[in-house]
Formats: C-alpha cells, sequence, structure tokens
C-alpha cells in the first residue's frame, strides 16, 4: 500500500433502504391536521371527495422518526464524492469549486420565497437581476440578446436547434428543404440527440488528424440540405478549432447557420468570444462555467444568446425594461418558438450565476479562464511524459480548458484499460476523468482539472497518475481490482441492466424477492 | 489581475514554476491558436471584481426589492405552490456532498446519492403506484412534453396527441414546443365549462388509430377532481391509445393514485415536496411509467437500479442503469437529449417524502382538500361570486368568478390590501367570465381564509358597490 493510498479511505456505513427501517407508528414530522372547526363547517371528506375517487389503500411508505431520517441521509451524504472534498477532473463537466456565498445569496428570502405569477410590481428585484444577467451573459459571449429559460444546456440546445428550424421556416423559407444539422464526430452526446429531437437528419463530420473539424469533409457535407453546423470551440479534444473562420464561411455561405455548444466556454472568457467568431446561436451551462453546483446531475441552468436576427424566435415571456425603468414580462412574440420551461427556468441557479459573475467580475473571468487553460496543459504535458500515456493529435497545439490522454499504449503494455485507471484513482481521493470519451480517441481520459485547483493537487492528482503507471506495469491485478479504499468496491452494472434482475424501486425489489429471483 | 482572486489558487510564482515546466513563455502562448481577428482586445462591459461582503450587498439589494408574500396572504399556485418545508429538508438536501457532487458515473463513491435516488424512485413509485420513476426530469411542463414523445415512440406511427380543453396553459405552450418538432399534433378534448370534467363523447369521438396518447390532469388545472377516469381509463385503452395522467402528489393521501385507474405515463410536479417556489425554478419534474422492460427502454431520463458488488463479499448496491438509452451513447437515437435533470430536488424530494409517512402524507391531503374548499364555500357566500364556479368537487384550487368586477380590477384591489390572491383565469381562457384561480394549502388557517374572504368582501362593497 503506497503513501497516497493510505491518505483516502471513505466513509462507509451500513445503510438500509428507509423501507427497511419502517417502524409502524413513527412519524417524521407533525403535518398540520384540518382545523376542527372547518371539518364541523364541512363535514366528513366524503362530502369533499366522492368515495370513489377516494384512495383505498395507503401507500407502504416508510414510517421513520426524525432523528433517523437525519442520520440516514447524514450517513449517505458521507459515502458520496463531491467537489468540497476533493478533485474532479472531469472532462467536459468543468466541475469548479462552487463559492458558497452563491448558495447562501440564492436561499435569500426574497428570493426562495416569492411567486413566479406574483404581479411584476412586485418582483421587481427578481426581473432586474435576470435582465441584468442577461445583457452579462451576452456580452461575454458576444450575442444580442439572451434567454434564460432552459434549464439545462441540453434543453439550451434544443431551444436552439428550434429557433434555427424557426429562423428557415420564417426568413429563408426553406425549413421543408434544410434538414439537415451538421455535428462533428467528437461532439458532445447531447448535439446530434438535440438535432434529432428537433426533427433533423444528423450528418456526423469526420475529425482531421490534427483533431480538428476536417473542412474538406465539411465542404463536402454542406449544402442546400443544410440547416446549421453545432460545434464547440475549443472542442471536446480540448483544442481550439483555429479555421473556425474558414468554417463559418462555409457554412454561412451555403445559407446555414452556426450553433456554439457552451459547454467548453470556461476555456475562452474574456480572450474571445463566440458571437465574434461567427456563431450565431450559443449555449451556456451556467452549472459548468458559473460555478452553480451541479447537485448530483442537476439542476443546471442552460441560457441561449443569439444574433439579432433571431431574437424574434426565443421563447416567451422575454423580460423587458420599460421607459420609467422598471422591468416587465412581455409576452407578444408572434415568432417566438413557445416555451421550454413551466415559469422563466432555473431562477435559484440564476442567482448563483450571478453572484459568481457579480464576484469575479470581468478580470476575474477572464483569469478563470487563463488559469484553466494552463491547468489543463500543465497536466496534459505532465501526464503524456508518464509511461503509457500519450497526448493525442497536435502535439503542438496548445491544449485549452481540458486534455484527451490516451492510455492506449499502456492497454496494450499491461492490459490496463482506461476505465482501471480512472478506479484506481478512486483510492487517491481523485474522482476519475471522463473515460472513453471523446470516442475518436482510444483509451481516452478526458481530464479538466478548472482553475480552482491549486498546483500542489494537480501535483497531487499527477504523482498518483505516475504511481498507476508504475503498478500497471509492475502488479497490473492491483489497477485491474481498483477501487480499494472506497465504500464499495466494483459494482455490478451488467446484473442491474439485466431483464431478470433489473430493480428501479423498492416495490420491485419486493416483487422480485417474492418471486425467488434473488437470493437476497 | 493585481491581487489573487479567493477561489483562484494559483499564484504567480505557481505561474512561474508551471509554464517552465512545460515550456510555455507565458499564458497568451497558450492561447496563440486563436486567430489574430478574434482575440479579444476590448475588455468586457461587465461589473468589475468584488468582495464577498459586497457580493452579499448587491444580492440582499436585489432579493429585498421583491415583495415576499407574507404567511396566509399568498393565494397563488397555477403550476408551483408555497408549503411548509421541514427544517430537516434543506438541512439534509443542502449538504455540500449532494449539492458540489456530479452525476454518479463512479459508483464505487457515490454510494450517497444513488441511494437516495433510488429512495425517491421507490417512494413515488409506491405513491402513485406505477412499476419506475425516473430520477427526474426539468419540471412537470417538459415532463408532459417527453411523455408525448415516449407515447408517440411506443405507438409508432400514432401523430395525434388529445389535451383537455383547460389545462395548465404554461404546460400546453412547453408541450407544443416539444411536439411540433416531432410531428406530433397536439388535439384538445372539450371540457363541460360547468363541470370541469371531461365531456366523454368528445373524447370517444376524437380516439381513433391515429392517436398515440391522451392526457389528463386529476385535479386538473382549475383543482377539479376527474370523476370519470374509469370511464376515461377504458375508452382510451379500447382504442390502443396510452394514458397519461397528470396528478398533484400531495393529493394522493386522499384521491385515488394514478396507478389505480391503470394510467400508463405518471406526470407531477415535485416543487411542493420541500423545495420552495423560487420565482418559479428550479422545478422538479416527476416521471413514471408502468410496464416492462421495453417500455421501460423507452422511457427518459436517468434511472437508478439496485445491483451488488461484483465480488465475494456480495454487497447491496446501486448503479445507473439502463445507460444504452441515453444520449452520450446512443447519440442522435436517444430517447431523449435530457442529460443534467434535478437530482438535487430529487435528494430534496426523497427527504421530504421521507418525513411525510402515510398518515402525513394522508393528513396533508385532507388539510388542504378541507382548507380549500372552505374557502370556497365562504368566498361563494359573497354576493357576486361563484366559487367554485367551475367544477363541485375540487382540491386545492378552484377558479372564482366575479359578477360585477373585472378579475385584474379584484387583483389590484386585494395587492393594495397585502394579498397575493390568485392567477387571473380570463387571460387564458374567456369560458369562465371575469375569473381568478385561487390556491388554497396547509399554509392557509381557517383564520387566514376568514381575512382573506372578508378583504375581498371589503374591496366588492367599497370598489364595486
Amino acid at each position: 500500500m503506497t503513501k497516497d493510498e493510505r491518505r483516502y479511505r471513505q466513509a462507509k456505513w451500513d445503510v438500509p433502504l428507509l423501507f427497511e427501517k419502517s417502524t409502524p407508528g413513527q412519524v417524521g414530522h407533525w403535518f398540520p391536521a384540518p382545523e376542527d372547526e372547518i371539518v364541523k363547517e364541512l363535514g366528513s371528506v366524503d362530502e369533499l371527495v366522492s368515495q370513489k375517487m377516494q384512495r383505498k389503500k395507503r401507500p407502504e411508505i416508510p414510517e421513520i422518526s426524525e432523528p433517523q431520517i437525519v442520520r440516514h441521509f447524514t450517513r449517505l451524504s458521507q459515502m458520496n464524492y463531491s467537489v468540497t472534498q476533493g478533485t474532479y477532473p472531469l472532462g467536459s463537466c468543468t466541475m469548479k469549486y462552487n463559492p458558497v456565498i452563491n448558495n447562501r445569496c440564492a436561499s435569500l428570502s426574497g428570493f426562495a420565497n416569492i411567486h413566479p405569477f406574483q404581479d411584476t410590481s412586485t418582483a421587481q428585484g427578481a426581473l432586474e437581476l435576470m435582465w441584468e444577467l442577461e445583457k452579462w451573459l451576452g456580452e461575454l459571449s458576444g450575442m444580442d440578446a439572451v434567454t434564460l429559460q432552459p434549464a439545462a444546456g441540453a434543453q439550451g440546445e434544443l431551444t436552439g436547434v428550434l429557433l434555427i428550424r424557426e429562423y428557415h421556416r420564417c426568413v429563408t423559407e426553406e425549413c421543408e428543404q434544410r434538414s439537415e444539422i451538421l455535428t462533428p464526430d467528437s461532439a458532445h452526446g447531447t448535439n446530434p440527440a438535440s438535432a434529432a429531437m428537433a426533427g433533423f437528419d444528423v450528418v456526423v463530420l469526420p475529425s482531421s488528424d490534427e483533431g480538428l473539424v476536417d473542412t474538406d469533409a465539411l465542404k463536402d457535407a454542406v449544402g442546400p440540405k443544410t440547416a446549421g453546423l453545432m460545434l464547440t470551440n475549443p472542442n471536446t479534444i480540448g483544442m481550439f478549432e483555429k479555421d473556425i473562420n474558414e468554417i463559418a464561411a462555409t457554412v454561412h455561405d451555403e445559407g446555414g447557420l452556426l450553433y456554439y455548444d457552451g459547454a467548453n466556454l470556461n476555456a475562452i472568457m474574456g480572450m474571445t468570444r463566440p458571437g465574434d467568431m461567427g456563431f450565431d446561436i450559443v449555449h451556456m451551462n451556467l452549472h459548468k462555467t458559473m460555478s452553480t453546483p451541479h447537485g448530483g446531475g442537476g439542476p443546471g441552468a442552460g441560457p441561449v444568446g443569439v444574433k439579432d436576427k433571431l431574437t424574434e424566435f426565443l421563447p416567451i415571456p422575454r423580460i423587458v425594461r420599460k421607459a420609467d425603468d422598471s422591468f416587465d414580462l412581455d409576452y407578444d412574440y408572434p415568432n417566438s418558438i413557445g416555451k421550454v420551461h413551466g415559469f422563466f427556468g432555473n431562477f435559484g441557479v440564476l442567482v448563483r450565476a450571478y453572484s459568481y459573475i457579480y464576484a469575479l467580475g470581468a478580470d476575474g473571468l477572464k483569469e478563470a479562464s487563463k488559469l484553466a487553460v494552463l491547468n489543463a496543459n500543465y497536466c496534459a504535458r505532465r501526464i503524456e511524459q508518464i509511461k503509457g500515456f500519450n497526448l493525442p493529435y497536435s502535439q503542438e497545439a496548445p491544449r485549452k480548458h481540458e486534455c484527451v490522454i490516451s492510455a492506449q499504449q499502456m492497454k496494450e503494455d499491461t492490459g490496463v484499460t482506461a476505465m482501471h485507471i480512472g478506479k484506481r484513482l478512486l483510492d487517491f481521493g481523485v474522482h476519475a476523468p471522463t473515460v472513453y470519451f471523446p470516442q475518436i480517441v482510444d483509451e481516452a481520459l478526458m481530464i479538466e482539472p478548472t482553475e480552482t485547483e491549486s498546483k500542489e493537487e494537480l501535483d497531487t492528482f499527477i504523482d498518483a497518475m505516475e504511481t498507476i503507471s508504475k503498478e500497471a506495469y509492475e502488479t497490473p491485478e492491483k489497477v485491474k481490482n481498483a477501487p480499494h479504499s472506497t465504500a464499495f468496491r466494483k459494482l455490478d452494472e451488467y446484473r442491474a441492466a439485466h431483464p431478470r434482475t433489473l430493480t428501479l424501486s423498492w416495490r420491485m425489489f419486493q416483487e422480485r424477492l417474492s418471486e425467488g429471483k434473488d437470493e437476497e | 489581475m493585481k491581487r489573487n482572486h479567493p477561489y483562484l489558487p494559483i499564484t504567480v510564482e505557481n505561474k512561474k514554476e508551471m509554464l517552465e515546466s512545460i515550456g510555455a513563455k507565458n499564458i497568451g502562448s497558450l492561447f496563440s491558436d486563436i486567430p489574430e481577428k478574434f482575440r479579444l482586445e476590448k475588455k468586457l462591459d461587465l461589473p468589475t471584481s468584488h468582495t464577498e461582503e459586497e457580493v452579499n450587498r448587491r444580492l440582499t439589494a436585489l432579493a429585498s426589492k421583491n415583495v415576499e408574500p407574507t404567511d396566509g396572504k399568498n393565494f397563488l399556485g397555477a403550476g408551483v405552490d408555497m408549503h411548509y418545508i421541514p427544517a430537516a429538508v434543506p438541512a439534509l438536501a443542502n449538504r455540500s456532498e449532494f449539492v458540489t457532487s456530479y452525476t454518479s458515473y463512479q459508483a464505487e463513491i457515490s454510494q450517497g446519492m444513488l441511494q437516495t435516488l433510488f429512495e425517491y424512485q421507490s417512494l413515488l413509485a409506491e405513491i402513485l403506484q406505477i412499476d419506475v420513476v425516473n430520477s427526474s426530469m426539468y419540471d412537470m411542463a417538459s415532463a408532459l412534453g417527453e411523455a408525448a414523445r415516449m407515447a408517440s415512440r411506443i405507438k409508432r406511427k400514432r401523430p395525434r396527441f388529445l389535451v383537455p380543453q383547460y389545462m395548465n396553459p404554461n404546460h400546453l405552450t412547453v408541450l407544443e414546443t416539444y411536439c411540433e418538432s416531432a410531428d406530433i399534433e397536439v388535439e384538445k378534448v372539450k371540457q363541460d365549462p360547468r363541470s370541469g370534467l371531461l365531456i366523454l363523447d368528445d373524447l370517444e369521438s376524437k380516439l381513433d388509430d391515429d392517436v398515440s396518447g391522451v392526457y389528463i390532469e386529476n385535479p386538473s388545472y382549475l383543482g377539479v377532481i376527474e370523476e370519470q377516469v374509469d370511464q376515461i381509463n377504458r375508452l382510451v385503452h379500447d382504442a390502443g391509445s396510452l394514458l397519461i395522467a397528470g396528478v398533484d402528489v400531495l393529493s394522493l393521501g386522499l384521491i385515488r393514485p394514478p396507478g389505480d385507474y391503470d394510467a400508463d405515463i405518471v406526470i407531477a410536479e415535485g416543487q411542493p415536496l420541500g423545495s420552495p417556489v423560487s420565482c418559479g425554478g428550479p422545478l422538479l419534474g416527476i416521471f413514471g411509467c408502468k410496464g416492462g422492460t421495453r417500455v421501460i427502454r423507452q422511457m427518459p431520463g436517468r434511472l437508478v437500479g439496485l445491483t451488488q458488488t461484483k465480488e465475494e463479499p456480495y454487497e447491496r448496491g446501486y448503479v445507473l442503469t439502463l445507460v444504452p438509452r441515453e444520449q452520450h451513447i446512443r447519440r442522435e437515437k436517444a430517447t431523449s437529449n435530457i442529460c443534467s435533470n434535478q437530482a438535487l430536488m430529487a435528494v430534496t424530494a426523497a427527504v421530504y417524502l421521507s418525513l411525510l409517512t402515510p398518515s402525513g402524507l394522508e393528513q396533508m391531503s385532507k388539510t388542504i382538500a378541507y382548507n380549500s374548499n372552505y374557502a370556497a364555500k365562504k368566498l361563494n357566500e359573497l354576493d357576486g361570486i361563484v366559487a367554485p364556479a367551475v367544477g363541485s368537487s375540487i382540491w386545492k384550487e378552484f377558479a372564482v368568478r366575479f359578477e360585477d368586477t373585472t378579475a385584474q380590477d379584484v387583483h389590484e384591489g386585494l395587492l393594495e390590501r397585502g394579498i397575493h390572491g390568485g392567477t387571473i383565469l380570463s387571460d387564458s381562457f374567456l369560458d369562465f367570465g371575469e375569473s381568478l384561480l385561487v390556491c388554497v394549502t396547509e399554509l392557509h388557517g381557517k383564520q387566514d381564509i376568514d381575512e382573506f374572504v372578508q378583504t375581498v368582501e371589503e374591496y366588492l362593497t367599497e370598489e364595486v358597490a
């Protein structure tokens, strides 16, 4: 056991399901009973709800007291790795530190307890915040107008491609004809999925030997059917698409629009802007770039910015500033794509993003990008020198916010795969990088350290990678059998997904037990 | 920056060492691949940097520009509503280990989140009486959009989706956004403007081989309990369509769960389960379905499954499962593009539902039923008011019609008196005259309701008479 490994030991508790701890008669909280006087006035519950519409059997949910519930979830939280515990270099997810003040601001009672349908005269602070945030995000991305409505990056993408459709329907009047969206083979999976959801056919562009968009292939693919190209820049390899001028011209000349996937925006704040590069639409992942917490998978926020020509199609309502400087909601946009969220989007997330931008300011955001890029290059250059690891594609090109390392050599030499390496890293108290993405790199480890990791923490991570390499060549089984020091050893994913053993709830578990399908 | 920012730990000294180690002259050289014409020369028109104290001050100032509705004086619903949040809920759900983690791709170090989401799935499956609940969608509106798309995937080549005429108008707009691009035609089934119930003849005449699914709300947007669920179930399933039910989870301690009347897909808004209204977001889209693996594979969103460790000693554990349905593997063939969801809101709901217990759920349902019916009855006793203006059996929300004044005037009059009186219905539906949608929950005691009714009466006598 190495020194580094000893340092990390995840808490482990035996935590049965709440259903298994249920004791009839216990209560977790006193929920209010109807007042006697009201009951007297209205009579029995049968007067309110017909017997045929009444629930016949109480749901069998747990009966548990408050102290047990508090312990239950506290123990579970201790068995959950998070940014507040350590390095989380999960590529493309931008797992940066989440400033504590952001959460405090979002839970201010004047934000948390206001209703979206309050009269706008009583929600001026919320509207001002959203109006201002729209302006800031527009400035940062080089766009003319922004909607904050999409609840996540993927919903932002859907909004964006729907805007593209609407543009071709109303402006070019070529909606039927422009049925294709182009995406590089290295694109985030959400890009093709969003394009398909909006009814487009997806045309995949191969990457060049440099790991960039192959401009010749683009020229072959683009044409009168092209509705748009979805691109992230820097791309998922972490490299800047230096031919972006040519790419934009190619797409625009053929009548298509250019969509910017903002998942990697953290690399370029204050350095360059999608709007300046020729993009017409951009989505931003506030939970990534603006440090709002990922919450175990959400809530996120995916605002969308557009150039002037697309503003009329944005979702309703739009926030407007009136002549007297007060703010209001305007639903009168007949060409709008409609709505993608029941209200105005994930407001609580928007408050956090606002706090973050206000704390860092123009200089701080720029500095954040510069340091994110420095950290990524530091990791890339140090790790590629470790035995078994390679940095695919152009050696000269600097990486941006993330780097993709290939463990193909190590796999060939030792049988240790990218997945094994990811699992072994957990033993060092470091979250695994994204593995096997982008799909164009064999045994890919996609590393995004972010600007909030100190040099010391980066060195710890790099040292761990070095140790793992040594182990792979000397005692490969140790790496293959990892993790060792986490709360749980490797879990059986095949069994979880198999139709015979698929168990998605306590109910299904009970049914399975009663059918004797499980040995438990 | 002149000095290090508290969020950015790399020092000037670090920079030097790191640049040297990678053989770069300066950080600028790491951006040399950005074509010169695209390099930003100007400084962005954004705020300057601020100390935490200044951030706190600015945000507090903005928050205090909002008028926070006083407890018991807010009757706004129409999609999200105010409930008491037990102190344990945010204390547990806001633990940083949950808040600052990402999707549980590494199950070995993420059992806390995975088990909590499994408990969420389990609690809701039991309350809804449905087989499977996913680990959350963005909100009820987009969950409905996804439900319509799922129905159309299951019932291939059926291009129509039926919805009730007086459904939540915001949900309808989102539904249309989600359906239009999938070539699904959304069509309205008539509701009786007096009873608020679905007109079964109209439903029957619209059901044919082209209909993939029929959506009902129970209680409806207007708060009416749909009494004809068994007939609807028969009609819809006889036509070979799917039944999609939108419900209120807190009503299900009293009202029949959707699984009981054979709904195939169930959606709900999870915000009332422990999350603040927060100006309408983040919310929680609850999404469940019944059926075997074939149907589950058409389900959008994330699922957590129970499994065990690969090797002895076998221990029970949890993982994300049926992942091949998802966008990062199936790409353009995925069931949905949903990736980030509302996991933290699902954690919140899990904690809330744990505290609830069967008797608590029943009490909540009954209290809300009594309070809202009491409010309707008292309002109805006033001259010039009909409440409920639509339906007779209502839960939590109900329409109030004003005979001698406009809903807008009532709204403004009440606001002047410190009451947020309800959502104006006439904006969406002209069929009910000048009316407000009033929402009454467990937060409104008898005294609050009596005061509300009295204020309405005062307004009517002073302003209208």
